[in-house]
């Protein structure tokens, strides 16, 4: 299909990132919820083990440490960065079977499942814990087959999956583009967390379109990412006029 | 009954205590088995992993059994490279066919082990096929699989040195042709030793989402793939060491002179201050720059269970105190003291690979995140003993039926 079939340029036109705003976010889950139904990501009877839970979009529970009447909480969705660190993310930088790999083009950091020998190296490598191992085989209850979506493959036991900007429906949007004669490699499209988030907390786009609504909110005054510090550079940013939350977004900041 | 495969004029315990000890290895070697095939029906959720410890026995059973099997590589380096510089290293002749075997039981224990811990074992082929030449994981394995080969070939010889194998006359040549050229074999483990061990350094070294394992290096290389490098060569030739000891022991046997023991201790000794000293400099390096360029202090990274205690007993318990034990004359001319330091050298390595394994992972990188600890499962730890096991039945074997030993005869009149 349209996926691999690229143009030339070295330097792409297109980054594809995302900005949550934590302002809005209300910590519903729809986003992650949506992610799990969009991407066929498998469920067990008993998630409560959240170490080895499958989940491309996490919500985490932020917390400002003081006591009523001061005390502050907030819900913070993490998706995968998609890693834009010069020459490789952590986690392609790594992977031995190139089974994780950054797509140029659109910045988009992809997984290959079929490739992926599950040693998990890219796991440990990747700081926001964005992705998780097939530790089971992957079921459904019968009566939910028949929702999956068919244009994502399930992962098989004993590989990782994780967030991929939805990459399919950057494909369907592609060859929409291509039908109508339109130039693929500008199209734009939302994936299934922006697309439900009932408060509009979710934007995506292309960052490198400054005409786009993600780039602008991306140069935001109360816009931030996650471990700043660490050079990961991440192409999420995240919203937020509180302080604290700010400040727990990197170690010593 | 077997006294004809036994070399001659030396004595071996009566064949049914040997087969008694055997059949136990052998329950031990099945218990591990069974845990592997559980591991590989019903998959990796039968482990204590998770999805923040990616990383847990097998990975540090595996870096741990791969620096202590590199007495093979660097003895062979010593006795056949440095010794016509250094006639004295001559001596290692005597303790050179234990490395070897040692070195093939640590080195394909490890695959084995390395087996189980990728979720998909069938692929395991595709390190070569689809290989990412910057990923230091794609080194190792590289270099390991070669080396592997390389044991085998090293140990070839040996075996056929048995005294009904050598009685055959094609075998009788080939064996000695191979020891002709075994200098070749030698120096190739030798080159590609120094870069698995380094690569295996380099796969936690080279994460620069994990401040607690990250380090600043040289060219393409982290400063821990020298660091596991050295600290290799400074603790596998302690580890033949004490194999060695423990064969003497349970065989009632003295099996090397004891001046061999003496020059391996000077030897590790020495190699294990010259790691220590660049070790604790990269710490403070990496504590006093690398880690608060992350915006991270050392106390943050230490909690327990994974407290303190455990940078103390890698740098202090089991890496000064091995040092003063193998470099001071009085305390290396007790048995007990030098063979006390053979050991802390080997455990201390062992507790560096662990931190730098598991450890590293039990740090939450997200602020508001939390800690994790690892507890290991029995599908973990039985395939690991098993692996003890497997090394302890070869080298039985070896013991029983090779000439292993060439002073062996005149120490046991
Ligand atoms: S967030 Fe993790 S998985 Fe995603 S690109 Fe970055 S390192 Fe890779
Ligand atoms: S688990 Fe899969 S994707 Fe991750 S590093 Fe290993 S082979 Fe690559």
């Amino acid at each position: 299909m349209s996926g691999s079939a690229h143009s030339e340029h070295a330097e792409s036109k297109v980054r594809y990132g995302m900005v949550i705003d934590l302002d809005k976010c209300t910590g519903c889950g729809a986003c992650s919820v949506a992610c799990q139904q969009e991407n066929n990501v498998s469920f067990r009877p008993d998630e409560s083990d959240k170490l080895r839970t499958l989940s491309w979009m996490t919500l985490y529970r932020l917390e400002n440490g003081a006591g009523y009447p001061d005390y502050r909480a907030a819900m913070l969705p993490r998706p995968c960065m998609h890693c834009d660190s010069p020459h490789h993310s952590p986690c392609t930088f790594v992977c031995p079977v190139n089974a994780t790999i950054r797509d140029e083009h659109t910045g988009i950091v992809d997984h290959v499942a079929v490739r992926c020998i599950g040693c998990r190296y890219c796991m440990v490598a990747c700081p926001y814990h964005a992705r998780s191992f097939n530790w089971w085989d992957p079921k459904w209850p019968k009566s939910m087959e028949a929702m999956l979506t068919p244009e994502v493959s399930p992962r098989m036991r004993g590989v990782v999956e994780k967030c991929t900007f939805c990459h399919h429906r950057l494909n369907l949007a592609r060859d929409r583009a291509r039908l109508n004669g339109e130039d693929p490699d500008s199209v734009v499209y939302t994936p299934a967390c922006a697309e439900v988030c009932p408060t509009g907390a979710i934007t995506f786009g292309n960052l490198k379109d400054p005409n786009s609504d993600v780039a602008k909110l991306a140069k935001d005054p109360r816009a931030f990412r996650l471990l700043e510090k660490l050079h990961t550079e991440p192409k999420v940013y995240y919203l937020s006029s509180a302080q604290w939350i700010r400040r727990q977004s990197d170690n010593g900041l | 009954m077997d006294k004809a495969l036994i070399p001659e004029g030396v004595k071996r315990c009566p064949l049914p205590v040997f087969g008694l000890w055997l059949l136990f290895l052998l329950a031990v070697i099945a218990w591990g088995i069974y845990a592997g095939l559980t591991v590989l029906i019903k998959g990796l959720n039968v482990t204590g992993l998770n999805n923040y410890f990616g990383f847990g026995l097998y990975i540090t059973v595996d870096l741990g059994i791969i620096a202590l099997g590199a007495g093979a590589f660097f003895s062979g380096f010593m006795y056949y490279g440095l010794s016509r510089f250094f006639p004295k290293l001559k001596e290692l002749h005597k303790i050179i066919n234990l490395a070897v075997i040692v070195g093939f039981c640590c080195y394909t224990g490890a695959l084995l082990v390395l087996l189980l811990e990728i979720g998909q074992p069938l692929r395991g082929w595709f390190g070569y096929w689809h290989a990412n030449v910057h990923s230091m994981l794609t080194e190792v394995i590289f270099c390991i699989s070669c080396y592997a080969i390389v044991l085998v070939i090293e140990f070839v010889p040996i075996i056929l040195e048995n005294r009904k194998l050598d009685a055959v006359k094609p075998l009788h040549v080939f064996g000695h042709n191979l020891h002709e050229i075994m200098a070749i074999f030698a120096m190739t483990g030798t080159f590609l030793s120094f870069f698995h061990q380094g690569s295996l350094g380099g796969v936690p070294g080279v994460m620069f989402g994990r401040p607690f394992a990250y380090r600043t290096g040289f060219f393409i290389w982290p400063w821990t793939f020298f660091l596991f490098t050295l600290s290799a060569m400074a603790c596998g030739p302690a580890f033949t060491a004490l194999i060695c000891r423990i064969i003497e022991k349970v065989s009632n046997k003295k099996l090397v002179d004891r001046s061999v023991y003496e020059l391996i201790a000077k030897i590790t000794g020495s190699l294990l201050l010259i790691y220590l000293i660049l070790k604790t400099m990269d710490t403070l390096y990496w504590a006093l720059d690398t880690a608060p360029g992350f915006g991270l202090k050392l106390s943050d990274f230490y909690r327990e269970p994974y407290g303190m205690w455990l940078l103390f007993a890698e740098l202090g318990l089991c890496g000064v105190l091995p040092v003063i034990l193998l470099l001071t004359p009085q305390t290396r001319n007790s048995n007990g003291l030098l063979f006390l330091g053979f050991f802390l050298n080997c455990a201390g390595i062992v507790i560096n690979r662990f931190a730098m394994t598991v450890e590293a992972l039990a740090i939450p990188v997200m602020p508001f995140d939390q800690w994790a600890v690892y507890i290991p499962t029995w599908a973990e730890w039985a395939p690991c003993i098993a692996m003890l096991a497997y090394g302890a039945l070869i080298v039985s074997l070896s013991y029983r039926y090779l000439p292993i030993f060439p002073r062996e005869k005149e120490l046991n009149p």
